[in-house]
């Protein structure tokens, strides 16, 4: 560790980000009583929304600063990080840091600057995104630290092994690939030796030569419990969710999930949750919802579109409709009942990130949308066939008509892009929208 | 004599339905979209509604332009106007092919006249009547003669583009060598319908199968539909003003 690097990161994050960032929160939170307004269709957002933002930032300003200080490594959003957390590693999630931008509506620069470099339209906006970041230097988080290392799994899509290759060749630095099989039905136990030997053989010896120590299984014990902690608070949010009416919607989700994704291991992630968990509970007993007419409720199905989540969380809450759930967000909390501490730490790696919905057919997901369904009590299912995620998109056709024809439930394939403007025609959404609006019956506000 | 009006603006024509309170259509009009939609709307409303001495008429719009109808009421999408339009028209729901100038769409309708499910063609052209126009006019033939050319055609020809744009530069590659006209018109009627049967395929399709929209007065897409889907088409004497007529009840029932 260079000492100069390491005294200038902490007076800069604990004298400089700290307050800065202590006294933006305050200014925030007296601001969010009267963000939406009287005549809005919303109710004021949850007060940890303005600590949420204080949390994220603080991770991105820690960023800034700690090179030099930290092993730092690039990592995939389904990486087995508690192998690297344990380690010391500081992490940065390149697709978290594309939904950022795209949430910030700077993403489309970024995408031309890529494209011009000669990446094809047809790839994945999150790695044009970054991939425009890395090479135009530009990020709303100020600057990226430079990685040691680059982790990528392929629990969530194939596209992240040619992405990590692309970074691997600009940063040259070591990238370790953990390969994940498919789960057709149930994780076989060949699959989960085999993934366990990647991190135990691939994944370990690299990490910790880099690190420049051993990893203690008290360490990684606790960064698992840390996960698991975190993993089970943001399941039990969700899952007051299914109160009427709800006391979030799946906007508010999309935002409040970042650091179960890109902190989660840490202590102060399992207080961020306990501290929402409270909150969202009162709102529930209080009976207060998160839109102040809740008519109908749907399921969202894949990611977000980052850059219109606001316009789209107006233009539904106007017709009363929530959507108190999504199996995006639900993800991140269902693998929770698998991380079980009392068994062998990398076996329950192994089998967490076999599990992911991406890793799965499509069975599997159908099944998980109609238990969403009866659970959260809802009327309808949007599936966003997202252009850029095509692992989440396949399969949307048939698991639409199986809603709509076993289930009986009304569902609607709305085509967009979680980062591509160009992708996303502002009429014909509009179009689907109100056409599915006056189907469910809710034409007239 | 309560009256209700019902306009679909649409990307490639302007449908007005007025109807009486039997749902009878007492007048209708059809003509070109123009540039400046507002205006031509406003001054077709006047002229309506002079027409019935300027009585006071509920209006309600629909179409890529309903917003620009100052004078609706309400707006509503094309989706629920259409399927209103024929389930009155025909006293009967099923599955409805709309094929319109800028995109096409299907409609899965109930026993009660409520929409069930729908898909939408609005991403490329092909697969709307734009590709028929675009490609007719490429072999300088009047759109409203294809239908006929295509069906008494001998040969057809694949075409294999799905893109309109490259369909065009396959036909003058075709013609190049010396293709006959009629055939490769056949050819491009067959890769309109496939889409649409694509379509129908992706919705929880429920015969009889209804044809409305300007590409419905095609008789060799009809024909066409009918061979590939192996159903009968129900077709409303009316098929362009299904969306004004649906919109006009709407008006109608406040």
């Amino acid at each position: 560790m260079n000492f100069l690097k390491a005294a200038r990161y902490f007076l800069m994050t604990n004298f400089i980000g700290k307050p800065y960032l202590r006294y933006e929160r305050k200014r925030g939170e007296r601001k969010i009583a009267h963000l939406t307004g009287e005549n809005s269709p919303l109710n004021p957002p949850l007060k940890i929304t303005a600590y949420t933002k204080e949390f994220v930032s603080s991770h991105y300003f820690k960023g800034r600063y700690v090179e030099g200080v930290k092993p730092v490594a690039w990592v995939t959003s389904g990486a087995p990080i508690e192998i690297l957390k344990a380690l010391g590693f500081f992490l940065i999630y390149p697709e978290n840091h594309a939904a950022l931008c795209g949430a910030r509506k700077v993403q489309m620069d970024l995408i031309e600057t890529a494209e011009k470099s000669g990446l094809s339209n047809n790839v994945c906006s999150y790695v044009r995104t970054d991939i425009g970041s890395l090479l135009s230097g530009k990020t709303p988080a100020g600057k990226l630290p430079k990685p040691d290392l680059l982790v990528a799994c392929s629990n969530i899509c194939q596209t992240v092994l040619h992405w990590y290759r692309m970074l691997q060749k600009y940063l040259n630095i070591p990238l370790v690939i953990i390969d994940t099989p498919f789960v057709y039905n149930e994780i076989e136990p060949h699959q989960v030796e085999y993934v366990k030997k990647q991190l135990k053989n691939s994944l370990l010896p690299v990490a910790e030569r880099i690190a420049g120590k051993t990893l203690k299984e008290k360490d990684l014990k606790n960064v698992i419990k840390l996960s698991k902690d975190a993993t089970e608070l943001w399941l039990e949010i969700l899952n007051l969710c299914a109160e009427r009416p709800s006391p979030l919607t799946v906007f508010d989700q999309f935002v409040y999930m970042a650091p179960i994704v890109e902190m989660r291991g840490d202590k102060e992630t399992v207080d961020y949750y306990n501290a929402m968990y409270k909150e969202v509970k009162s709102r529930v007993n209080m009976g207060k919802g998160a839109i102040k007419r809740e008519r109908r409720r749907l399921l969202w199905d894949n990611l977000p579109i980052w850059f219109k989540m606001r316009e789209l969380a107006l233009k539904l809450a106007e017709r009363g409709i929530n959507i108190p759930i999504s199996t995006y967000t639900y993800a991140w909390g269902e693998l929770a009942p698998l991380m079980n501490l009392k068994k062998d730490e990398f076996e329950v790696m192994a089998k967490v990130y076999l599990s992911p919905i991406l890793n799965r057919g499509a069975g599997q997901k159908l099944k998980a949308m109609r238990n969403m369904v009866d659970r959260f009590k809802l009327d309808g299912v949007i599936l966003h066939s997202d252009r850029s995620c095509k692992p989440y998109s396949m399969g949307q056709m048939d698991e639409r008509n199986k809603l709509i024809e076993e289930f009986k439930i009304p569902a609607m394939l709305l085509e967009a892009d979680q980062n591509d403007e160009n992708a996303y025609s502002e009429e014909q959404v509009a179009i689907r929208i109100e056409s599915f609006f006056e189907m469910l019956g809710v034409s007239h506000g | 004599m309560v009256k209700a009006m019902g306009i679909d603006v649409g990307s490639t024509t302007v449908k007005i339905a007025v109807i009486n309170e039997n749902k009878d259509i007492l007048f209708k009009h059809i003509e070109n979209t123009k540039p400046k939609i507002k205006e031509q709307v406003n001054t077709l409303i006047e002229n309506v509604k002079a027409k019935f001495n300027n009585e006071n008429i509920p209006i309600v719009s629909t179409g890529y332009g309903r917003k620009l109808v100052e004078e609706a009421k309400q707006q509503m999408t094309e989706i629920t106007c259409h399927a209103k339009g024929i389930y009155h028209t025909l006293n009967h729901g099923g599955t409805l092919v709309d094929i319109g100038g800028q995109d096409s769409k299907v409609i899965v309708i109930d026993k009660y006249g409520r929409v069930l499910d729908f898909t939408m063609n609005d991403k490329c052209s092909a697969g709307t009547g734009r590709f028929l126009e675009h490609t007719a006019a490429r072999m300088e033939i009047p759109v409203e003669k294809i239908g006929e050319i295509a069906l008494n055609a001998k040969k057809e020809l694949k075409i294999s583009s799905t893109c309109t744009v490259f369909a065009e530069s396959e036909i003058i590659s075709l013609l190049a060598y010396g293709e006959e006209v009629d055939a490769i018109l056949k050819g491009l009627h067959r890769g309109l319908v496939t889409r649409i049967v694509g379509m129908i395929n992706s919705v929880a399709f429920t015969p009889p199968l209804m044809l409305s929209g300007g590409v419905a007065k095609n008789n060799a897409i009809r024909k066409m539909l009918e061979e590939e889907t192996g159903y009968e088409i129900v077709m409303p004497p009316h098929p362009q003003i299904i969306g004004a007529y649906g919109a006009a009840i709407f008006a109608l029932e406040g």
